[in-house]
């Protein structure tokens, strides 16, 4: 069908506020679980603001996660670029997807995660250390939020922390690119790096992470040299931005509510979840799955078409006032146990977030140990004043002055 | 009640193992693992929350 898209309200929009959705999604929301929205390029799609019909969709197989398809939906301006074509554990579909899971699969367990949790702690202390060492202000976001989960997947990984520097601002320049251009040519600088990081492990037949474990597995069928500079890729770009970003909103986010903040730092027991709540309210990607039907799929009432397309709204579907009372309060004591777990931060359906577990261990470690610390932490500056990420997908912040 | 796990269908999400850990665990190859197919009563709403975690619809119960 032909829609006239002038009149369709646009996607993505700015937040005004810096853990709260746009006024405009706020308002979409309202009105029921499936809108149609325009984007950049004058198409349209499904924007997804109900949780249960996000979470129905994102788990159907007739909906495809293929990136290289013609008919896959570009939000933005940067996704034309090559590179994000066949992006590994975002962009494929069975079998492949599957494949790539499996093999990862035991790198992000459980068990895995727990017994990285004594180094996390350690590293989380040391760098207080060295923020108290150098006395206020410092800038939470690159004196404590990144380097905690880069040195984690750092480590992971196999890639060499000194190169630090290199990789977080090409990440950046990738995910914050305003052109296919300027994405393209972060990617490839991310990519030959880790081409030659693999050469190197190669040749040194290196025991040292994931990578040099994948690498022991290319055998040109189940998994091709260019499969694991795509999984790489995928890994050492989602396994820091957005866990960093989350450590800085979330912190904003609990000094604008030092009585949740008091909430979380009396009870032990409760930072799980408290940690789930943060999750559910920031949205930090605020996107939990894009996706094209590959046939045609009623659902409540809705005809999504073979080829359009759907995106589903973390902040949206996290704020579906049937699965969340009072949807924009921050409560960290909202549901006990795992329920919290069923917020759409990290997707649903077989692509939810490999590392999400990882992240959690994460983020509970970050923020147990720098209130722990640093009691009386506050911004240094005026929060009207911080200067937050445009462009309404990947959320976050420039600088995070703090003095204590 | 009775709870079965499908692991080809699994992707290894974890909630199971977090949720309901008398039941459900991860195997060394990170993939689920069912260690009390006929749980108690008592564990009856932690095995139907992992079953509505699941994000790949590897858990089901039966008889719920």
């Amino acid at each position: 069908m032909t829609v006239d898209t002038a009149l369709l309200p646009s996607y993505p929009q700015d937040r005004k506020c810096p853990y709260q959705p746009s006024p405009g999604y706020q308002e979409l929301g309202g009105e029921g679980p499936l809108h149609r929205v325009r984007l950049f390029d004058g198409k349209w799609l499904w924007l997804v603001t109900g949780h249960s019909q996000g979470r129905r969709l994102l788990a159907d197989p007739r909906m495809s996660a293929d990136r290289s398809r013609a008919d896959f939906p570009v939000v933005l301006p940067r996704f034309e670029a090559p590179i994000f074509k066949p992006l590994a554990l975002i962009g494929f579909d069975p079998p492949t997807h599957s494949v790539h899971r499996r093999l990862l699969a035991p790198d992000f367990s459980l068990k895995h995660v727990r017994a990285l949790r004594a180094d996390v702690t350690a590293l989380a202390h040391r760098l207080i250390d060295r923020i108290t060492a150098k006395g206020a202000p410092a800038d939470l976001l690159n004196d404590y939020a990144l380097p905690i989960p880069s040195m984690v997947v750092s480590e992971l990984l196999g890639v060499p922390y000194d190169d630090h520097e290199f990789f977080e601002a090409r990440t950046v320049d990738l995910l914050q690119a305003k052109s296919p251009e300027g994405a393209e040519a972060a990617g490839q600088a991310l990519w030959d790096y880790l081409d030659r990081l693999i050469t190197a492990k190669e040749r040194d037949a290196a025991d040292d992470g994931v990578i040099s474990r994948l690498a022991s597995r290319v055998d040109g069928v189940d998994l091709t040299r260019d499969d694991l500079l795509r999984i790489a890729l995928a890994l050492l770009i989602g396994g820091h931005d957005t866990t960093s970003q989350m450590i800085a909103m979330g912190v904003v986010t609990l000094l604008e509510h030092p009585d949740q903040l008091d909430l979380l730092l009396a009870d032990a027991d409760l930072v799980p979840a408290a940690v789930d709540e943060l999750l559910r309210v920031v949205s930090v990607t605020d996107v939990s799955g894009v996706r094209v039907a590959l046939e045609d799929i009623e659902i409540d009432g809705y005809t999504v078409r073979k080829g359009e397309g759907v995106l589903v709204s973390s902040s949206m579907t996290n704020r579906d006032p049937e699965v969340y009372p009072d949807p924009y309060r921050v409560d960290v004591r909202r549901t006990a146990g795992s329920a919290s777990r069923q917020h759409m931060t990290f997707g649903f359906g077989i692509h939810q977030c490999l590392g999400q577990n990882l992240a959690r261990m994460e983020l509970e470690v970050a923020f147990t140990v720098l209130f722990e610390r640093l009691p009386t932490l506050r911004l240094a500056v005026p929060r009207a004043d911080l200067a937050f990420r445009k462009g309404g997908t990947m959320q976050g912040v420039h600088t995070l002055p703090v003095a204590w | 009640m009775k709870v079965t796990a499908d692991r080809t269908r699994c992707m290894a999400a974890g909630h199971c193992a977090v949720t309901a850990p008398d039941v459900f665990d991860q195997a060394d190859d990170g993939l689920v693992t069912v260690t009390d197919p006929t749980p108690p009563d008592p564990a009856r709403a932690d095995v139907l929350l992992a079953e509505r975690l699941c994000p790949s619809r590897a858990v089901t119960v039966h008889d719920a």
